[in-house]
């Protein structure tokens, strides 16, 4: 008997045959690119989960002082137990958080850095919600961040850019500063650079933000970088805090003069004594 | 006396080094005659006491800023010229600056060693003018200001004065930020002087602020014009020191009429030499472990630019303390303008102060009429309005200090800038006064202890019990060194003032003013405990030997005891 | 001596007499001589440890290289320190142990002597400077004495007058280099700014946009002392508020640009420069003496030492929609000096 191969496969082929092995190169082609595409189409989904964790994690910690809508909380004489926070950027509530400020403990004429409450998970959720409520500046970037790139001249010009919007609050090496009422501008040495870039972006509670149209984001990591760099810097003796002449007159007094007074009290001092051979 | 006397002692003429200086020494007496000199002052006696050596502080600091000065102006370039940075320094490469700027930078890292003499020329400086401010106040409480030292006080004054205008001078000279803010705001305080201050201020900086004359000139001064003033004044003061011969504190053996105490050779060279080397050691081991002005993290000068806790150096710190709580006083009278605000309390306050010092012991001699030369010390308690009136001073002067410092006390204690502001303001005045009328009780209760010892003896810890039932502690006698000691200072005066009138009615010349010197040495004079009599101290020593009527025994190896009162046993 | 003066009482009524220089007491030093030899021992060790020291000192000089660290600090600066320090407290120490323990320590009685001359010296002195001024013919010649003095008080005057060239006269600097349609730039970049550029809330420290000009040559216009002078003058802040925050002063109700406000950054207490800028409170603090001044109320001082409120720059934007001046601070910028009023009404009626 001869066999027709044609014949067969014919038999064989069902009428939809062509239509079913589309469809499996159509679903095998899906599915090799969604595994190998880029983070976006999968940030995307991940974004709207995040959304809804920050929503449920806002009602519990946040929403007592932020309202449950984060439109904030007047008070009758025209404050607030806490401001709205729509419009503010994921920015801002990565600083605030990441940072521990809030949830604030207790109220005080300014929130103080401490324990971070959430974990990195719960932070990105949160912020997302903040995020999703309106636009505002979004968690800046490695251009904001990565002061190894930084080159010499730029560490430079960010040691001017610091001197000249920065000292008067922070002091030369960023140890921080007196404000009226209570509040002081905290201390920035070992503060990550991303919570410095967001603190310059949202411009928290009284510090004034620096927009990136009047400071670019390189300007910003430059200010970072100086700031990191001056501080790696070797000293020379103990700094005494960095805070200057007061501390110097302490210690010239107290380490200094103290060390000279001993000193004067033992040169007059009687010795021991024995009776007259 | 020594153990010595195993070996004869050679005179230095016959041992073989002394035979080679001789031709030297004879050479230099044929022409100089210094044997006289030598005989003199060589074997000089100078009293034994911790509180002398604190002048001996400011001498050898000193002298330390003088050799570290001059390492630094080897390489100091006093130019406010503008020039790019290139060093070892990074963050500052690139950046323009002035060459007064740039050559600090390069001391600190391009010259071996050169911030290491930074270092302690700085920290020397500020030990210079905390030891002659604790020197003074030693002076001012033990009175040893008095009569035939008024001049030498004025000197001090003066060499106070003049090393605070020296430092402040030396840390303006790097041109960087911080000193620079100071200057701005000392070009600002001569600005307000009244009628003059615009004038004085284009002469000085040559022009508007900053222009470019202004660390040249200061330069000027740091190292010829008053450090010249200073070597005068110190060269002076000691030679005062030496005619005058040092005080002394009362005691065995201790007259207003002599010195008791130990040679100059070889004791007090050897000591005072020997205190120049540990000045010089710890200012030096200070510069080791102790940063101080790091002008590298400051910056350069730029008007724009300022930092958060700007202060000056602690001696300054008075100033800007007083400039900070000073109300806003300003007015416009005459078309012209008065910033009373920044005058009186910059130039005022340091005014005020200095001629308070200047003239304090005429004013004390004129209230006690005391004309006598004083050579022994009174204890603080034995002068209760002085030390009061010197506790309230230093109380006054502690509040400009805090003031100046407001904003670090604000950071550091988490408390409200404002609030200490206000306390201060208040307090500034309301404190002194609370310190001297403190003060002036705490002497008295010191003396009223004082009087107690001398009279009931010490406290020996041995407990007795009466046959009544009671319990009460057995005093001994003080040793009587001890008891000279607590009595060698003078009774109360009499506070009589003088007549109105004579006999005939007549009113007296200048009664007025002879009233209020009255009323002033009433003041000063009356509440001071006056030492105990003779005769109380007999009927005391009475009765210590008896206790409840029963004789109390001491035993015969009881030594005496010592100042605090702990027995000696040998 | 006048009815005040006190008199030292004497005798009967002292409590305690003196009891006179006391018994010497010796020092094991004294009395056992390998005490002696013992303490010989421990001074020769710290002269010879410091020897050792200052050797050590030259070895950190040339072997310690500039970049090396110990514990955080520069190597070569505490390897100095300690070696030299260490070394001279020990010699100092050394010494003074030496007179402490070893020296001969008996006290010695000196006798003062008046502080005053005595009373032959003084007359003796009297004479010779008698007889001096006799000879010299003062007392008999009043013509010459006269004009002498009237010659030797006129040597102040060159003296006086040389001072005059130590800077000029303080007059016409009432003007900064702000000028009518001169932007404002951020200081440092020298960027210009537009209003959207700023976010309520911002602030910018900027300066006139003539520091940034270059001539032909890319030199800049303004440099040096010059550029400093300026400076310290012409620094503006830039801030944005809410403009329902704002209660400007009369005619000043268009200085600002949609709630953005400048001010100079010239404190009016002394000159420090000011930019603690809180953004909820629009209070400005200069931290060098802490004066406080509200920027939503025309600069008014509302704490601290400062008399004058902070001037303000009027603004307005340009064809290209960036910010400039209108006109000069209408108000000196500046410290408080004594013509600062008769300054003011002369700018003010010019204006």
């Amino acid at each position: 008997m001869r066999f027709s191969v044609r014949k067969l496969s014919t038999r064989r082929r069902h009428r939809f045959a062509g239509a079913l092995v589309l469809l499996l190169g159509l679903v095998v082609a899906g599915g090799a690119y969604a595994v190998v595409a880029p983070q976006p189409a999968t940030a995307e989904q991940a974004t709207a989960r995040d959304v809804e964790a920050g929503r449920q994690l806002f009602e519990i910690g946040c929403a007592s002082c932020h309202g449950l809508n984060a439109e904030g909380i007047v008070t009758q004489s025209g404050g607030n137990y806490g401001p709205s926070l729509i419009g503010v950027g994921a920015a801002a509530v990565d600083f605030q958080v990441g940072t521990g400020r809030m949830p604030m403990a207790q109220t005080a004429p300014q929130a103080p850095r401490k324990k971070v409450a959430y974990n990195d998970e719960e932070i990105k959720q949160l912020a997302a919600f903040v995020a999703s409520l309106a636009p505002g500046p979004a968690i800046p970037g490695n251009e904001y961040t990565d002061i190894d790139a930084a080159t010499e001249d730029d560490v430079r010009e960010g040691g001017e850019i610091f001197r000249t919007n920065c000292t008067a609050c922070h002091n030369a090496v960023g140890a921080g500063g007196a404000m009226p009422n209570g509040k002081y501008a905290p201390d920035i040495r070992d503060v990550e650079p991303i919570h410095i870039a967001e603190a310059m972006i949202t411009g928290p509670q009284q510090m004034p933000g620096f927009s990136d149209e009047a400071m670019t984001p390189e300007e910003k990591r430059n200010v970072i970088a100086y700031i990191k760099s001056t501080n790696s810097q070797p000293g020379a003796g103990l700094g005494g805090g960095s805070l200057g002449p007061v501390v110097d007159g302490v210690f010239a007094w107290v380490i200094g003069m103290g060390a000279l007074v001993l000193a004067a009290v033992w040169i007059g001092a009687h010795g021991t004594r024995v009776k007259k051979r | 006396m020594s153990a010595q006397t195993e070996t004869e002692y050679t005179p230095i003429e016959n041992t073989p080094a002394g035979r080679k200086l001789g031709g030297p020494v004879g050479w230099l007496d044929d022409r100089l005659g210094l044997a006289g000199a030598a005989k003199k002052n060589l074997r000089k006696v100078f009293p034994e006491h911790w509180s002398f050596m604190l002048g001996e502080i400011a001498l050898w600091s000193f002298v330390v800023l003088l050799i570290t000065g001059v390492f630094l102006t080897f390489w100091f370039q006093p130019s406010m010229s503008e020039v790019e940075y290139h060093g070892p320094y990074g963050p500052l490469n690139g950046l323009e600056m002035s060459q007064a700027y740039q050559s600090t930078l390069k001391i600190s890292f391009e010259v071996r060693g050169g911030l290491l003499m930074r270092q302690m020329h700085h920290w020397a400086a500020a030990l210079f003018v905390a030891a002659m401010m604790a020197h003074m106040l030693r002076v001012f409480f033990t009175g040893a200001y008095r009569k035939p030292r008024e001049v030498n006080w004025l000197i001090g004054v003066g060499l106070l004065s003049m090393g605070m205008v020296e430092g402040f001078a030396g840390y303006s000279l790097p041109d960087d930020l911080l000193s620079g803010t100071g200057l701005r705001f000392v070009d600002g305080m001569i600005r307000s002087i009244p009628l003059v201050g615009s004038h004085l201020e284009f002469f000085i900086f040559g022009g508007e602020f900053p222009g470019n004359e202004i660390i040249p000139r200061l330069y000027m001064a740091h190292i010829l014009l008053i450090p010249a003033l200073l070597l005068g004044l110190i060269g002076a003061h000691m030679l005062l020191l030496v005619y005058h011969k040092h005080t002394q504190w009362p005691g065995p053996g201790r007259t207003n009429d002599n010195v008791v105490g130990y040679p100059m050779l070889p004791v007090y060279a050897a000591k005072a030499g020997g205190f120049f080397f540990v000045v010089f050691g710890v200012t030096a081991l200070m510069g080791a472990f102790l940063q101080i002005n790091p002008v590298w993290t400051i910056g350069p000068y730029n008007p724009s630019e300022v930092l958060a806790g700007s202060q000056p150096d602690w001696y300054m710190g008075f100033s800007e303390g007083l400039v900070r709580i000073m109300p806003a006083w300003e007015w416009t009278f005459f078309g012209l303008t008065w910033s009373f605000g920044i005058f009186v309390a910059g130039v005022g306050g340091l005014g005020l102060i200095f001629t308070s010092l200047a003239l304090w012991p005429f004013i004390e001699r004129w209230i006690t009429g005391d004309q006598r030369e004083h050579h022994l010390l009174e204890r603080p308690r034995n002068a209760p309005t002085r030390t009061a009136l010197g506790v309230a001073a230093m109380t006054f002067y502690a509040c400009g200090w805090l003031g100046g410092g407001n904003d670090i006390i604000a950071t550091k204690f988490h408390s409200d800038i404002f609030t200490i502001t206000w306390v201060l303001r208040i307090g500034i005045i309301v404190f002194p006064i609370i310190a001297f009328i403190v003060t002036r009780r705490i002497c008295i209760g010191l003396q009223r202890a004082d009087a107690e010892r001398v009279l009931h003896g010490y406290e020996t810890g041995v407990i007795e019990r009466s046959p009544e039932g009671g319990y009460a502690e057995r005093h001994a006698p003080l040793p009587v060194t001890e008891q000279y000691v607590l009595t060698a200072h003078e009774r109360k005066p009499e506070l009589t003032g003088p007549a109105e009138t004579d006999e005939n009615g007549v009113r007296a010349p200048k009664a007025e003013r002879s009233k209020l010197r009255a009323r002033l040495r009433r003041f000063y004079y009356e509440h001071t405990l006056d030492k105990p009599t003779a005769h109380e101290v007999e009927h005391a020593a009475e009765h210590l030997g008896e206790f409840d009527g029963h004789p109390s025994e001491q035993g015969e190896d009881f030594q005496g005891v010592s100042e605090s009162g702990i027995p000696r046993v040998h | 001596m006048s009815d005040l003066d006190i008199r030292q009482t004497q005798g009967s009524n002292e409590p305690i007499p003196d009891p006179g220089l006391q018994e010497h007491q010796y020092r094991p030093q004294d009395v056992d001589e390998s005490q002696a030899r013992r303490t010989e021992r421990q001074i020769s060790a710290m002269f010879l440890i410091a020897a050792v020291l200052f050797i050590a000192f030259a070895v950190v000089y040339f072997a310690v290289e500039p970049e090396e660290t110990i514990f955080g600090w520069s190597a070569q600066n505490t390897g100095f320190g300690f070696t030299l320090g260490g070394a001279m407290l020990l010699i100092g120490v050394g010494i003074i142990q030496w007179a402490k323990k070893l020296m001969g320590d008996h006290e010695i009685v000196e006798m003062r002597h008046s502080a005053a001359s005595s009373a032959e010296d003084r007359t003796e002195a009297l004479a010779v400077i008698n007889t001096g001024v006799e000879e010299s013919g003062i007392g008999r010649r009043p013509m010459i004495v006269r004009s002498l003095g009237l010659a030797l008080g006129a040597l102040g005057v060159p003296a006086v007058v040389m001072l005059r060239d130590l800077g000029p006269l303080p007059y016409g600097h009432t003007e900064t280099v702000w000028k009518k349609g001169m932007r404002v730039v951020v200081d440092v970049t020298g960027r210009p700014i537009k209003p959207s550029d700023m976010r309520v809330g911002d602030l910018i420290n900027a300066e006139p946009s003539v520091f940034f000009e270059t001539d032909e040559d890319g030199n800049r216009v303004f440099h040096g002392t010059e550029l400093m002078q300026a400076k310290a003058k012409a620094a503006v802040i830039v801030v944005r508020m809410r403009p329902e925050a704002i209660t400007p002063k009369k005619g000043r109700e268009n200085w600002g640009v949609d709630g953005i406000l400048a001010y100079s950054k010239i404190c009016t207490h002394v000159g420090c420069p000011i930019s603690l800028w809180e953004q909820q409170t629009h209070h400005l603090l200069c931290p060098c003496h802490q004066s406080t001044f509200d920027l939503a109320d025309n600069g008014k001082v509302v704490f601290g030492p400062a008399a004058r409120p902070l001037p303000q720059l009027p603004l307005a934007v340009d064809s290209e929609g960036y910010l400039i001046a209108t006109s000069d601070f209408p108000e000196i910028v500046a410290p408080s000096y004594p013509r600062l009023a008769h300054d003011q009404k002369k700018l003010d009626e010019q204006a």
